[in-house]
């Protein structure tokens, strides 16, 4: 590992508690939901990680403690450095602390989240559905939320689903 | 199992938006008007939502989605080399691109090995792509501007950059030519020839666009000066790409953290200052040179040897091997029917787009199928860009800038 | 004896109406310029110089559904797209027809998901499905020729 990241995971393993998750190479720094804004701040101001590269979740359903993994990945230009941020959260309707006062392409990436997982976000300025049509119902990555398969139509099948599937009409 | 499903239209309603909108609009001062989701200049369906002072736009909320295909969750319910052909469809101007990353994310996760002859082809075809993604931006970046002859010419030389992945795949454009360890297969024996042939006729073709538009007097009005975008801006909506070097920051992944072979050959990162829609038509025109000088180093010292890894795990024998051992054959079987189950863990590959910065994020549970795939696309960080850069410009001018963003709609939907 | 013989070279042609109708309107058969997905670049590929669509008097899209005839489906439907598609179907004036470009379009093509429509005859009537994950600009022509001859063959006393 880098010596600069180094010596900014033990700054926050100091500062926040975080534990260190390694794999190929490629460090994350697990944190507490009440801490990701103040470890973003400090990590754009005094690190030099400029660029927000993604802001994903990962759902482990039928887990619930905790059930979904936030993963945020910050890039520093001046370090040459890739850092990864995992936030652990509890429950079937979680809440998280919105970093887009800290960086602000975050703002698209947390409306994916509430749309696809239902992750709320605390003081995001316009956390409406962003992908799925308005009126969608559900969270469509959660992986309790069924693929939605249609059965498709081959020859030995073709009367039976062509007399349930609707045609336009004219 | 079908569904019926109720197709009706739900608009937005004002209280919705009202937090995006001026206090003006509410009065009925300034005029709201839809743009898109079918408007010849939006490439693709995109909606705007504009709020007009006259020609004059005062707010522009962008309103994505149309394409939302599903792509994240449909890749989860297959294994990872059949997701592989999900990973074309996302951004249809870099098909390979979009192979290459998902790729090397599996080669991350399960420390698979490639060929170095496999990596100079993926360098070569993935350039290619770069350019004919750029053709494509060109053209239709011109056309918006009413240039229509640039379309003509720049579909031509598509076109045979289109040819070589046809003679090397089968296909024109989802090519999925990319596999978990190497190719799919080796490139025909007159492919170095075709690719010959395209790097000798290509600079003409470029100076011949440069000599259609970057003197063109109607063309300097229409993007010098437009959508200016400032570096420090720039980095904090996370803009990667073309779009960040022509704002004066010279980053590219592919020097940055050179991937796939690519620190071997030599060439420069074009960067401009002025941040508006001309430097970065000069970046991109200017990156079509750079990827030419890749492939002709590339093809220059194409290394020879095998194009997979031998890695029995994760990639099936061929076809001679089958017929004469049984453990061939009992990974052969293996591998189609069940798939191969890389280690417990979670990886990032970022690589270099023709629009940015390509993520993938890939979760395994140590199964046959991604836990959870991510992908980081550079239009839809980008996209949110386009309401700072288009603020106090005309409604002529917001056709052009969507141009200059360069999004693909279906990167920004997935 | 027939007519024209009578009129020589007088530079007349009888036809029947039928048939001189339907052969104008494959003629100049206007395509609503409306892109969705990856098809949209064969689309537009067949648009372009090594193609060139407007051999087939298909030079002019329309990017106004009330100007055109032919609607082209390129690409992927989704649930959030079909209500704009089905309006914009609803837009075009009589008579107008649709392909429906793609796998995608036709069946829903490798997206068996809750966000795709599993095909766009769910939505609005197809005249001429085109195979393909994108169809080659050939296949798109052979589809708009498909539908020439279609469109040759409609009866006059269908239309009221």
């Amino acid at each position: 590992m880098n010596e600069h990241l180094q010596s900014i995971v033990q700054a926050f393993q100091e500062r926040f508690g975080a534990s260190t998750y390694e794999f190929r190479g490629e460090i994350s720094l697990i944190l507490r939901p009440e801490h990701i804004v103040a470890a973003c701040q400090s990590l754009r101001d005094e690190h030099h990680f400029e660029l927000l590269v993604e802001e994903t979740a990962v759902d482990y359903w039928p887990e619930q403690t905790p059930r979904f993994h936030l993963v945020y990945r910050l890039r520093s230009l001046k370090h040459n450095l890739i850092l990864g941020l995992r936030v652990p959260l509890d429950g079937n309707s979680p809440t998280a602390p919105s970093i887009t006062s800290v960086y602000a392409n975050a703002n698209w990436f947390e409306r994916e989240l509430w749309d696809l997982f239902g992750i709320h976000f605390d003081g995001h300025p316009d956390l409406r559905r962003i992908l799925m049509p308005y009126d969608w119902v559900g969270h469509p990555l959660r992986k309790d939320y069924p693929l939605g398969y249609e059965e498709v139509q081959f020859s030995f099948n073709f009367d039976e689903i062509n007399v349930r599937k609707p045609y336009a009409q004219e | 199992m079908t569904t019926e499903t109720e197709i009706t239209l739900t608009p937005v309603s004002l209280d919705e938006i009202k937090h995006l909108i001026s206090e003006r609009a509410i009065q009925g001062e300034t005029v709201l008007l839809n743009m898109g989701p079918q408007h010849p200049s939006t490439h693709g369906v995109l909606r705007l939502l504009l709020e007009l002072d006259g020609e004059e736009v005062v707010n522009c909320i962008p309103d994505v989605g149309f394409l939302h295909t599903g792509i994240e969750k449909n890749m989860e319910a297959k294994t990872y080399e059949k997701a592989a052909v999900m990973t074309d469809r996302l951004d249809y101007l870099n098909n390979l691109g979009n192979n290459l990353a998902y790729c090397m994310a599996i080669e991350k996760l399960a420390d698979l090995d490639v060929p170095p002859r496999a990596q100079a082809i993926r360098v070569i075809l993935t350039e290619l792509q770069r350019i004919s993604s750029h053709l494509v931006w060109l053209g239709t970046h011109a056309l918006d501007m009413a240039a229509m002859s640039v379309f003509l010419y720049c579909f031509r030389e598509r076109e045979i950059i289109l040819d070589i992945f046809e003679m090397c795949s089968g296909q024109r454009m989802m090519t999925t030519f990319f596999r978990p360890g190497g190719l799919w297969r080796d490139v025909p024996a007159d492919f170095e020839a075709a690719v010959r042939k395209f790097i000798k006729l290509f600079p003409e073709r470029v100076n011949e666009y440069e000599r259609l538009l970057t003197k063109n007097p109607l063309f300097l009005r229409r993007t010098k000066g437009i959508g200016v975008l400032k570096p420090e801006t720039a980095l904090q909506y996370g803009v990667t790409g073309p779009m960040l070097r022509a704002s004066g920051i010279a980053h590219d992944l592919r020097k940055a953290q050179p991937y796939s072979g690519y620190d071997q050959y030599d060439f420069d990162i074009p960067t401009f200052t002025d941040g508006d829609t001309y430097a970065r038509y000069l970046v991109r025109v200017e990156e079509m040179r750079q990827s030419l000088r890749i492939v002709e180093q590339a093809l220059n010292k194409l290394p020879l040897g095998p194009v997979r890894s031998n890695n029995r795990k994760y990639v099936p024998p061929p076809r001679s091997e089958i017929g004469v051992s049984m453990e061939a054959l009992i990974h052969h079987f293996k591998l189609w029917t069940e798939g191969f189950t890389p280690p417990k863990g979670s990886v990032y590959v970022g690589v270099e787009s023709p629009r940015g910065e390509l993520g993938v994020y890939l979760e395994s549970d140590g199964g046959p199928k991604p836990y959870r795939v991510h992908w980081r696309t550079p239009s839809f960080t980008n996209m949110q860009i386009l309401p700072i850069i288009a603020k106090g410009h005309l409604v002529a001018d917001l056709v052009v800038l969507i141009g200059t963003v360069d999004i693909v709609l279906g990167d920004v939907d997935r | 004896m027939g007519v024209e013989q009578k009129l020589g070279n007088m530079g007349v042609v009888t036809v029947k109406l039928e048939e001189l109708v339907n052969w104008s309107r494959t003629n100049a058969m206007w395509p609503m310029l409306f892109g969705l997905a990856c098809c949209a670049i064969e689309m537009m590929a067949t648009q372009a110089s090594n193609y060139d669509l407007s051999r087939f008097g298909m030079e002019l899209m329309r990017a106004s559904p009330r100007q055109s005839d032919l609607m082209i489906v390129a690409g992927r439907v989704t649930r959030k797209m079909a209500p704009v598609l089905r309006r914009l179907y609803d837009q075009m004036p009589d008579p107008k027809w649709v392909i429906s470009m793609g796998d995608c379009a036709s069946c829903g093509g490798v997206f068996n998901n809750y966000a795709i429509v599993q095909g766009v005859d769910e939505v609005v009537p197809v005249d001429v499905y085109v195979a393909g994950c994108p169809p080659r600009p050939e296949a798109l022509i052979h589809g708009i020729v498909t539908l020439y001859e279609k469109v040759k063959g409609e009866r006059i006393k269908d239309w009221a």
